[in-house]
């Protein structure tokens, strides 16, 4: 195929599947480490871009990799004695070969096009032996869909000295229920971020993944933004539990409420001694009609344990408002300011690349 | 510029404003004492419509045009500009957002900012980690920006040390002298009018303008013999002495 055909192939692409630029979906693949594209159950892309990474349909990484069965599908699971589906059609395995570290991103977009169509995947991400990479998962919708669900199950595995910054992008809309499932376990001195942006309505969001900081001196740090509508239900949060020395977890979360229910859920558990954890909860509500519940929840079952959580609930401030008024800024714009400063990106500590997606979309709202 | 016209302001169930009439003619800079609690405050949130102070009776002209009703925004972009005491914390929003939506031109931004000595402040958060010193300049520095006809100041130099006291008040002055513009002063300290000459000076004592005379003179008073006297003042002048 010529450049131009490739160009126009491309252009199809991007207007086919329209959405996915709006989740940080770049079908140019400049600036990416690989690509996975799962449409309903069918794979149309998984592709590395770089040495030393992998990316396959779950299910080839199954036939051709005995280990998959063997050290992860369904292990993540069976240290938090959860049960999960099992009736799965897709996802992604994606595997970061040790020693491996790429800047850029590698891109997934998980997308549902049918109508009243059941789109049920099992993920695995391995980084192995002190890799480093950075994940961009967008979630979204054709226009057209109606009454679709999407259940996600994760499994991420973060060896020894490993680094993973996830980040996903949830933007669905009114009629489409949701419910991924995770769990991530972070060996000694491995790092796992996890970034989560839902900005768009929604019907239903259940989310409430765990992370098992198993090795000494693991870290993780989640952050979520959250914009709830009419209508829009979310119960969101991370659970974090603290299982060696040295462990330490920040779980960060801000919803804009227009009017839905967001529950915004937050549990950190020591079951080591010598350990930190903080939780930050703090939520916009910007009309009488919606609610935030806030659920922070600290756990221990040592006293050598530094565990704080803050929380915070309530309108925009109107001296906010006036102060920003009284400079000229008219009253409206002065609130959407705020609201912008409130769900402030930079709290995701995220590369540069990905914050300038991310602002795109934000200003897209 | 400025004609407050008999003005009684209350905040909650408390009246704090009582009768007040001032007038500022353009170029003139008039100050403002008393004791704390007295209203000077008020006064100046009043004139720019914060919200939390309900006008009673009396009308505020600027520019001989009603401004009673308008929103705040509205007073901003005629020409209004305050200088808050105690301004709230923003999170999220940077003081060089907030200066580059108030003037386009980045030379003039980075001259002022070096000058006010807030330009290693720029990437902070609005009055967020600030120092009570840091505020007032970051204060100075965005009102400057928005260029006003009538500045309102509310104690500018308090929690300011004497150098940066020398470095506001010889900018301020400077603004003043070359934009032609009027202010109306609160300071406590008197330290500003070393800086910045006073074409008249008011005491205000619960909700009241007390005493009308030379800022110099009334600062004198003050700090001879305390705002006593000012009240006493205050007392036969209610007696029709």
């Amino acid at each position: 195929m010529d450049m131009k055909n490739v160009k126009n192939a491309m252009e199809k692409k991007m207007k086919e599947f329209e959405e996915a630029n709006y989740v940080g979906y770049d079908f140019n693949e400049k600036q990416r480490a690989g690509s996975f594209f799962q449409k309903d159950n069918e794979i149309l892309l998984s592709k590395s871009l770089y040495e030393g990474i992998e990316i396959l349909a779950i299910e080839e990484a199954i036939k051709k990799y005995p280990e998959v069965k063997e050290k992860y599908y369904g292990k993540g699971f069976e240290k938090i004695s959860i049960d999960f589906e099992k009736e799965t059609e897709g996802g992604y395995f994606i595997r970061v070969k040790k020693g491996v570290k790429v800047i850029f991103p590698i891109q997934v977009c998980l997308y549902l096009k049918k109508n009243n169509f059941k789109q049920k995947i099992h993920n695995i991400v391995v980084v192995e032996e002190k890799a480093e990479v950075y994940i961009i998962t967008g979630c979204t919708n054709a226009k057209e869909t109606e009454n679709a669900y999407h259940l996600g199950i994760s499994e991420f595995f973060v060896h020894s000295g490993g680094f993973l910054n996830f980040t996903m992008i949830h933007s669905w809309k009114e009629d489409i229920t949701v419910e991924p499932k995770g769990v991530t376990v972070v060996e000694k001195d491995g790092i796992f971020v996890s970034n989560y942006i839902s900005l768009k309505p929604v019907k239903k969001i259940t989310m409430y993944p765990c992370t098992i900081l198993e090795g000494e001196n693991s870290k993780a740090r989640f952050s979520s933004i959250i914009i709830s509508y009419p209508n829009s239900y979310h119960d969101v949060g991370s659970k974090c539990i603290l299982a060696n020395k040295n462990t330490s977890a920040e779980i960060i979360s801000r919803s804009v409420n227009y009017g839905g229910t967001v529950i915004a859920r937050g549990h950190i558990k020591a079951i080591s001694p010598y350990v930190r954890g903080h939780l930050e909860c703090k939520g916009l509500l910007l009309t009488e009609k919606g609610t935030i519940y806030a659920i922070p929840e600290l756990e221990t079952l040592y006293q050598d344990v530094d565990l704080t959580h803050e929380a915070a609930i309530g309108k925009i401030k109107k001296e906010e408002i006036e102060y920003l008024a009284s400079r000229g800024i008219p009253e409206e714009e002065a609130q959407s300011l705020i609201i912008r400063g409130f769900i402030n990106i930079e709290i995701l500590g995220l590369p540069d690349i990905i914050e300038k997606e991310i602002t795109k979309i934000l200003n897209k709202i | 510029m400025l004609k407050i016209d008999n003005l009684s302001v209350k905040s909650g169930d408390s009246v704090i404003l009582k009768n007040i009439n001032i007038e500022i003619k353009e170029s003139e800079r008039v100050f403002i004492f008393g004791p704390n609690g007295s209203g000077k405050s008020t006064l100046i949130k009043t004139i720019i419509g914060i919200s939390n102070y309900k006008i009673l009776n009396g009308k505020i002209f600027f520019k001989n045009k009603d401004i009673t009703e308008l929103k705040i925004s509205e007073r901003a972009k005629l020409g209004i500009g305050i200088m808050f005491q105690n301004p709230p914390k923003i999170y999220g929003i940077k003081i060089y957002q907030l200066a580059k939506y108030l003037c386009k031109n980045e030379n003039e931004i980075k001259e002022l900012a070096e000058k006010l000595r807030v330009d290693e402040l720029l990437r902070r958060d609005l009055n967020v980690d600030l120092s009570g010193g840091e505020i007032k300049r970051v204060e100075l520095f965005q009102v400057l920006l928005q260029k006003p006809k009538l500045l309102l100041l509310d104690e500018p130099e308090s929690g300011v040390d004497i150098e940066n006291i020398s470095v506001m008040g010889k900018t301020l002055n400077d603004y003043l002298e070359r934009g032609n513009c009027s202010a109306l002063i609160i300071t406590h300290t008197g330290y500003i009018l070393e800086y910045i000459k006073g074409n008249r000076g008011y005491v205000m004592i619960d909700g009241k303008i007390t005493c009308e005379s030379n800022p110099e003179k009334i600062l004198e008073m003050i700090r001879k013999y305390g705002y006593e006297k000012c009240e006493k003042c205050y007392g036969k002048e209610n007696e029709g002495i």
